[in-house]
């Protein structure tokens, strides 16, 4: 059976005066109908695997790839348009901040039809029927009236689960979600999570999830990559989490203060130079 | 232990929102305090109201043995009582340098040797003055905070309060100003108030925890009591568990 997504040898690399910047410096891995965590830094390269992907890198960014296909689409050779098609039919993204993520100036209900419309050939009742639906999907109790409201009226935990129903209302089979709950509150994180888990589950798609936070990326993903300066430099299951090798996945794991741990000073991450290699 | 930081009945008022509702908290001097909640919660609330920039319409305010009312708040105020907020991209002007930063609060309140004081607040938090002429624009979040910490250190202030220091920054750079923070306090015996929605860093730096829910605090316990689960409040228990992660049931 061929992957979903299939990733080898991405290369991402930003030319500025200074010269060339590699951003991502040769990530491969597959993906299944399975839930995949990357975990790095700011800078190590994680958002611009996902952005590469998806085909929302920056113009003036060069990238390369021996392999990048999904599904059936070889997407280093698919035009513009081409890409377009696929962006939100059949893959997705969810960004981390509702309030930069949504249109302000749209309703959220508006927002969530636009995408059907684009990819579906749907009237308008129709459309505004399943976005009902879909907001119902996704735990929002009043979907009546979420759905006339416009993004600045709703709660961040609100609003991140709108995104979601825009996400997925076309049904896609790959979800990338880039720090999907680092802006939200610990209570709604665990909640916006659950419903993120449930509508994965049910509707088999695959995920890749982005984000700094090792410990609640290994208990929602089945498989862990960990970047470092553009390179993938450990991969994991996460049951075997504390099996860890790497200094740097070790020093990921380590830094976060845990309740009932006494740690002072806590331990810092070291970043030697020659992981970057 | 004397108090630091006394607190009783504080109400803040927004268009009939009871923002904070009868709030009293006590920080003795050289305790480090924590409050948790939810974004609503009033945490941020308390600390701006504290220090002047809400203000609050009933209770009283005790700081360091001199009473403050609801509004005014003056430079002695300032000397002992400094803030660090969350978004070390919000909180430092963007078109001056490091050098002017810290330069302000020194000036306000008539400080000597501007210079050495300078070069020694950016050791102290780690950046050296190679740093000293860069804007904020020129620095990385984690770098931002290093400096509003200088600036609020540069007074030598006996009370820090601070407003989810460490929540816009990636889970490895939290570690590093955790580990400052606590240095400074031991070098400079200071009282720390600290607003976090994260039970893990809130456990990790303070003695003591106020929980707030609804502009109301719902309990205070020991950290220790948290550890062994000791609490009364259910909102505690939701609180202590989403903080150790997702759980799929």
């Amino acid at each position: 059976m061929t992957p979903l997504l299939s990733v080898k040898n991405l290369q991402v690399s930003f030319p500025t005066r200074a010269g060339l910047v590699k951003a991502v410096r040769g990530v491969s891995f597959e993906l299944g109908r399975e839930r995949l965590g990357i975990v790095g830094e700011s800078g190590s390269g994680k958002s611009q695997t996902g952005r590469a992907i998806m085909g929302l890198t920056a113009p003036q960014a060069v990238i390369s790839a021996d392999r990048l296909t999904f599904a059936d689409e070889d997407l280093l050779r698919l035009s513009l348009k081409e890409r377009r098609r696929l962006r939100g039919r059949r893959m997705a993204m969810v960004l981390q901040d509702p309030k930069y993520s949504l249109n302000p100036v749209m309703t959220i209900g508006r927002q969530i039809v636009e995408t059907l419309q684009t990819h579906e050939d749907i009237g308008r009742s129709d459309a505004k029927a399943r976005g009902l639906a879909m907001l119902e999907a996704v735990q929002i109790n009043d979907p009546e009236r979420v759905f006339t409201l416009y993004p600045h009226e709703v709660s961040g935990g609100m609003g991140q689960r709108a995104m979601i129903a825009m996400m997925l209302i076309c049904g896609p089979e790959l979800l990338i979600a880039d720090e999907p709950t680092s802006a939200l509150d610990v209570t709604v994180q665990i909640d916006v999570l659950g419903i993120l888990d449930k509508l994965v589950a049910e509707r088999g798609m695959g995920l890749i999830f982005i984000s700094h936070d090792l410990r609640l990326v290994s208990t929602f993903c089945d498989r862990v990559l960990v970047m470092y300066a553009g390179r993938v430099v450990e991969e994991l299951s996460s049951a075997n989490l504390h099996a860890a090798k790497h200094p740097y996945t070790q020093g990921l794991l380590n830094c976060l203060p845990q309740i009932g741990e006494r740690r002072h000073p806590l331990p810092v991450l070291e970043r030697k130079p020659e992981w970057a290699l | 232990m004397t108090t630091a930081l006394s607190v009783r009945d504080m109400t803040v008022v927004y268009d009939g929102f009871a923002a904070l509702d009868r709030v009293s908290v006590d920080v003795s001097h050289g305790e480090s305090f924590g409050i948790v909640g939810e974004s609503g919660s009033g945490k941020s609330t308390l600390l701006r109201a504290v220090t002047g920039l809400t203000r609050f319409q009933e209770g009283s305010l005790t700081v360091d043995g001199r009473s403050y009312d609801g509004r005014k708040r003056d430079a002695g105020f300032y000397r002992t009582v400094q803030m660090v907020f969350q978004d070390p991209y919000g909180s430092l002007h963007p078109r001056q340098t490091v050098d002017r930063l810290l330069l302000e609060p020194l000036v306000i309140h008539g400080f000597d040797e501007v210079d050495r004081r300078i070069a020694r607040a950016l050791d102290e938090v780690g950046l050296g003055s190679g740093f000293r002429f860069r804007y904020s624009h020129q620095l990385s979040g984690g770098q931002r905070q290093r400096v509003a910490i200088a600036r609020a250190l540069i007074v030598e202030p006996k009370i820090l309060l601070l407003d989810e220091p460490t929540s816009a920054l990636d889970a490895s750079i939290q570690a590093e100003i955790l580990n400052l923070l606590e240095q400074a306090r031991r070098d400079r015996h200071l009282t720390f108030v600290m607003v976090s929605h994260d039970l893990g860093v809130i456990s990790h730096m303070c003695e003591r925890v106020a929980v707030m829910k609804g502009g109301e605090v719902v309990e205070t316990v020991p950290v220790e009591a948290l550890e062994r689960r000791e609490f009364s409040q259910d909102y505690t228990r939701r609180l202590l568990t989403a903080s150790e992660g997702f759980r799929r049931d």
